[in-house]
């Protein structure tokens, strides 16, 4: 899929360009872009360090083993490849609830941490399984319970009572979970996508 | 008034003193396990980097090209004749590529219509029901070097139109 998405990418963005005439800009932005994924990659290493290291105590403890048994019946169901006791169902389970909760800082690392756990049970390392493409895709459908962004933007800009989205947001979060999963289910039967 | 981000510094700080907490009283060597856990960390950010460099360009591209906004222009006839605002289409169609310059987008939108108007209202339910999918999926693939990500991309796409749909009629049905 990858090669799909970035092909279509450069392509349309090099059409437009020449269209709006702003190759000099789209080209001289290139390796300002190119650093600062750079360096965004390496100002990860950090937070990425620290909670990987909280990760592996919880994991070492029997942490996320506790909380993989309260909810294994659901578990089970929703990731059938991964077997009940492995850390793989811990690490998922505690990336949802970081995401949930809108731990922005500690989501990443303990997300890479449950895809590591996935990728080990993976008989074809570079294709994603099943449940790699679940556990992405909840993700993606955003989870977080309090939108604190769009608060603090409705705050900044003066709003009388910003929180009433967060009434709207469980709605339509609600929706796009729903909507993601459902079209993931889909694809994954139809076999649509297969070798991409 | 507890604000969510003071909330959430509190989860985290319980969470950093549970973890530990736990080992010590299953007398886990917890800090060697910390150790072992964060060694990891930089193996994996490396292995990240060139996903990340290879979708931050091509989305910066895009951007700059003004691709998006066309595409915008060019849907905004048939999605304004389902009821679809046409000033929350270019928010809805930068989403999936870049979190930075969509919440540019949503704070410009709630600066320009105010913060008790349903755009701004409405922006800011969109940014909360999505996410950026194509920064997500060079994150979490990246970390583990998957190459074929198969539906997962697709399918957060069309999460992410049902979000964004679902917002809009959800909004006006509570805001007007």
């Amino acid at each position: 899929m990858f090669n799909i998405i970035w092909y279509s990418m450069v392509i349309v963005a090099a059409i437009f360009s020449i269209i709006n005439g702003n190759v000099d800009q789209v080209v001289g932005n290139i390796p300002l872009n190119a650093k600062k994924a750079f360096d965004l990659s390496l100002s990860m290493v950090g937070v990425m360090a620290f909670w990987l290291g909280l990760m592996k105590i919880a994991e070492d403890s029997g942490v996320t083993n506790i909380l993989v048994s309260l909810l294994k019946p659901i578990m089970t169901r929703v990731f059938p490849e991964i077997p009940p006791n492995h850390p793989a169902m811990g690490s998922i389970l505690l990336s949802m609830a970081s995401n949930i909760l809108g731990l922005n800082n500690a989501a990443t690392p303990i997300s890479i941490r449950a895809m590591q756990a996935m990728q080990k049970l993976n008989n074809n390392p570079a294709t994603a399984t099943d449940g790699m493409c679940l556990f992405m895709v909840i993700n993606a459908s955003s989870v977080q319970l309090i939108p604190t962004t769009g608060i603090a933007a409705l705050t900044a800009a003066g709003g009388l009572d910003p929180s009433k989205i967060v009434i709207t947001v469980l709605i339509a979060t609600t929706c796009s979970t729903i909507g993601s999963v459902l079209a993931c289910l889909f694809f994954q039967k139809a076999k649509l996508f297969k070798n991409l | 008034m507890l604000s969510a981000g003071v909330i959430s510094s509190h989860i985290i700080l319980a969470i950093v003193v549970a973890i530990p907490s736990v080992a010590w009283f299953k007398k886990v060597t917890l800090f060697e396990s910390f150790l072992e856990g964060a060694s990891n960390a930089l193996e994996v950010t490396v292995k990240l980097i060139p996903y990340l460099i290879g979708m931050i360009v091509a989305v910066g591209m895009l951007r700059d090209s003004g691709a998006i906004g066309a595409l915008s222009n060019l849907l905004a006839p048939f999605l304004g004749a389902v009821g679809i605002p046409r000033e929350l289409i270019p928010l809805g169609m930068m989403r999936p590529f870049s979190g930075a310059a969509s919440n540019a987008i949503m704070f410009d939108l709630i600066q320009e219509h105010g913060a008790d108007n349903i755009i701004g209202l409405t922006a800011a339910t969109i940014m909360g029901s999505t996410e950026t999918t194509f920064y997500l999926a060079a994150v979490y693939f990246g970390a583990v070097g998957v190459k074929h990500t198969r539906h997962a991309v697709p399918a957060s796409l069309i999460g992410e139109l049902c979000g964004f749909i679902a917002s809009v009629f959800i909004c006006r049905y509570f805001f007007s």
